[in-house]
């Protein structure tokens, strides 16, 4: 199936794009999400333990499953002021 | 109890939802703004012009011309200047009833909760994770709600913490982020409106909880995107596993974080010095080199003289720059960066030694 990435921060940076789409198997958890996209997008890598996801526009915890066509938001933490 | 004034806050008072109830809550409120930067820097010019009654302001850095494109409440006359006096000023002319409270302190753990159980109200405007955690367990903690913004590049966030029922930042992050992930001070760069969009974001937000007007932000997070102009808003609840507001919390004190910008208290016990001890050295001759580890444009701005600059960012790669026949003191802005520096050079075999406080510190103790 196919879910919609979208990423924000310093990972819309290191991936070069705002939202891709990315391929998963079904059953999918946003983790599954997420290790498919640092397939495609390594550098994205060390940032497993810091981000935070939300799926349709939904704060979700990485273990929460994905249907085909979601919308999956991944967000670092951002500290700047 | 003073009442508001008829003319200066007319067309507040014409407001159906605000009236002079809401304006007289406003006066009676006290809200605490930490960190007088890119985000405290129009919330507090706008909290003042509405007519809040008191304001504590927090903050013990010194303004920097680089601070000037997106810090609106400094001026280029304020140069050098203590930001909280900076702003105070431009604060009183603005308008002078507003009560300020003025907390020229690093805000740590020593000091966070009696700060934050002080006021009503909790404005987030600080620069660096360390104190965002702080502000936010302060805050869980004392009930007090926190209205955050942060800012990166052309993108910012916001949202309010600890109100009744809602979530925490540790809701949405539950830890700091590894040392080095995510740059900061400095290191990323931001356009300058930015921090006004978001901190006037948060002067609405702390408004709105004051007056109990709308629906506040509890429960969402905001976020901005200034490129393409979109604002998006996610959900996001309470979560009961999380460490410091959760069911079960298992933070129950505050606990500081040593990382970039605010020295860690437990790691930088050892292995660091005075600017007085720092300054003694200088006067007798003490054999040791100083190492700014600053950016480029920081050490342009102001720097301790005979300081040898080579930014954080490359001096591992360029060890052979310096002696290991003497000690290397490292110095930063505010001691920050110059601790993980010298834990690294440590582990390297070279007599590193953090100046505490920095250049702030070496400022402050009247030695620039």
């Amino acid at each position: 199936m196919h879910v919609n990435v979208r990423l924000f921060a310093r990972l819309r940076e290191l991936a070069e794009a705002e939202s891709l789409t990315v391929e998963v198997p079904t059953p999918a958890t946003a983790a599954t999400v997420w290790r498919a996209l640092c397939v495609t997008v390594p550098a994205l890598t060390p940032f497993e333990r810091a981000v935070s996801c939300a799926i349709n526009t939904n704060f979700s915890r990485m273990s929460q499953p994905v249907a085909d066509g979601d919308d999956v938001a991944f967000l670092p933490p951002v500290s700047g002021g | 109890m003073p009442s508001p004034d008829a003319v200066r806050y007319a067309r507040h008072l014409l407001l159906p939802e605000f009236g002079r109830q809401g304006q007289q809550r406003l006066l009676n409120a006290r809200v605490l703004i930490i960190g007088l930067g890119g985000l405290g820097s129009p919330a507090a010019l706008y909290l003042a012009a509405a007519g809040v009654g008191t304001l504590g302001l927090v903050d013990f850095d010194v303004v920097d011309e680089s601070n000037l494109h997106r810090q609106i409440i400094h001026g280029t006359a304020d140069i050098g200047r203590a930001k909280l006096a900076s702003a105070a000023e431009k604060i009183r002319s603005v308008n002078p009833d507003v009560v300020l409270e003025l907390h020229e302190v690093p805000f740590g753990v020593p000091n966070a909760r009696a700060l934050v159980d002080a006021y009503d109200v909790v404005l987030d405007g600080t620069d660096n994770f360390p104190t965002r955690y702080l502000v936010n367990d302060a805050c869980v903690m004392s009930g007090t709600p926190n209205v955050y913004g942060s800012v990166f590049r052309f993108e910012g966030q916001a949202a309010v913490f600890a109100a009744p029922g809602g979530p925490c930042y540790r809701c949405l992050h539950p830890e700091p982020p590894p040392d080095g992930l995510i740059p900061n001070c400095a290191e990323a760069g931001v356009l300058g409106v930015l921090p006004g969009i978001i901190g006037t974001v948060q002067a609405t937000e702390a408004i709105k909880l004051v007056t109990g007007m709308g629906e506040s932000l509890a429960g969402r997070l905001l976020l901005y995107d200034a490129l393409r102009m979109t604002f998006r808003t996610i959900t996001l609840p309470r979560d009961p596993e999380c460490p410091v507001c959760g069911d079960a919390s298992t933070i129950r004190t505050l606990v500081a974080y040593g990382q970039t910008c605010q020295p860690s208290e437990t790691a930088a016990m050892k292995d660091e010095m005075t600017v007085d001890e720092l300054h003694q050295w200088r006067e007798s001759g003490h054999p040791h080199m100083l190492l700014d580890v600053r950016e480029r444009f920081e050490h342009a701005s102001a720097h301790i003289e005979g300081a040898v600059l080579i930014p954080m960012g490359t001096v591992m790669q360029q060890l052979e720059l310096l002696p290991r026949d003497r000690t290397v003191v490292v110095q930063c802005q505010s001691g920050g960066r110059s601790a993980r520096v010298t834990a690294a050079l440590r582990q390297k075999g070279f007599e590193a030694v953090n100046l505490a406080g920095g250049i702030h510190a070496w400022r402050m103790a009247g030695y620039l």
